[in-house]
């Protein structure tokens, strides 16, 4: 079972208290009637699906429920770190240095 | 499998290794809030804890932070509405949600030497990280609870009542299991 740390609890916890939400930094647009169907398209179904570092979603669904957001290795399932929601996406090669 | 509500309080589990006892009706108010939260405090007679997971009490009353913006108000069943009217007398002052949530739940007692182990059979967070006197919100073979850790071998869970009955059976196995080993040293 994989540990992750909630940044609204401040704690490590199983895996079990957590829910995936998906890909992370997708914004939906200010005026949506502005959109063009290709620009829809590539907000509703256009993932990244890397290999590697990813930016993703999670939920502390069994605790302070909380969405928040990580970044997590995809070949090797270790997350890299995670932050709250609204906060700028963190410096992937600070990150890979560290890790 | 046997019902288990509040409105008919039962012992399920008796030994000397823990004893699970379903208990009556309790008055809860869930509250959302953000910001300063002085006029909130004013109101409750009580200074809301703000770190996730710590808890403080006045007369009659205890609450619980269980997440950045939210918190469980544990009080006597027949005080909710007067605490949901000062909550509501400073709400223009300090727009918050407080909705009184008393039939949602049932609370289970969770009393003796090997209490924290009877959680362990279900529950992935190391009951060690809920000190006494603190509380979190976590899940326990598969459903949402809210864990109390109140005393040295004594917890309180609140679990929602639809899910009530099957916790409780988990609970009840569990606890004859421990009941039919021997107690360390003993
Ligand atoms: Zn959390």
């Amino acid at each position: 079972m994989l540990l992750i740390h909630c940044p609204y609890c401040d704690e490590t916890l199983p895996e079990a208290e957590f829910t995936y939400a998906g890909q992370a930094h997708i914004v939906r647009a200010r005026t949506p009637s502005d959109q063009t169907d290709a620009e829809w398209e590539e907000f509703l179904f256009i993932r990244e699906n890397v290999r590697g570092p990813h930016f993703e979603r999670w939920r502390h669904f069994h605790g302070c429920g909380r969405y928040f957001n990580a970044v997590r290795d995809t070949v090797s399932d270790r997350f890299l770190t995670t932050y709250k929601a609204g906060e700028p996406r963190p410096d992937l090669s600070e990150l890979e240095g560290r890790a | 499998m046997k019902t288990i509500t509040s409105l008919t309080p039962a012992m399920l589990a008796d030994s000397a290794a823990v004893r699970v006892e379903s208990l009556g009706p309790q008055g809860r108010i869930s509250l959302r809030a953000r910001g300063d939260l002085s006029a909130l405090n004013g109101a409750l007679g009580l200074d809301l804890p703000t770190r996730i997971g710590h808890r403080a009490s006045t007369e009659g009353m205890e609450a619980l932070c269980l997440g950045p913006d939210e918190w469980v108000l544990v009080l006597a069943h027949d005080r909710v509405d007067a605490m949901l009217a000062a909550l509501g007398a400073v709400y223009d002052d300090h727009p918050h949600s407080a909705t009184s949530i008393s039939g949602r739940e049932v609370s289970l007692l969770i009393d003796g030497p090997r209490a924290a182990e009877l959680l362990a059979i279900a529950c992935p967070r190391d009951i060690a990280t809920i000190a006494e006197g603190a509380g979190r919100r976590t899940v326990f073979d598969g459903a949402s609870v809210v864990i109390w850790h109140d005393a040295p071998g004594r917890f309180r869970m609140d679990v929602w009542n639809s899910f009530a009955s099957f916790v409780a059976q988990t609970l009840i196995t569990g606890a004859r299991e421990l009941a039919a080993e021997p107690v360390e040293g003993g």
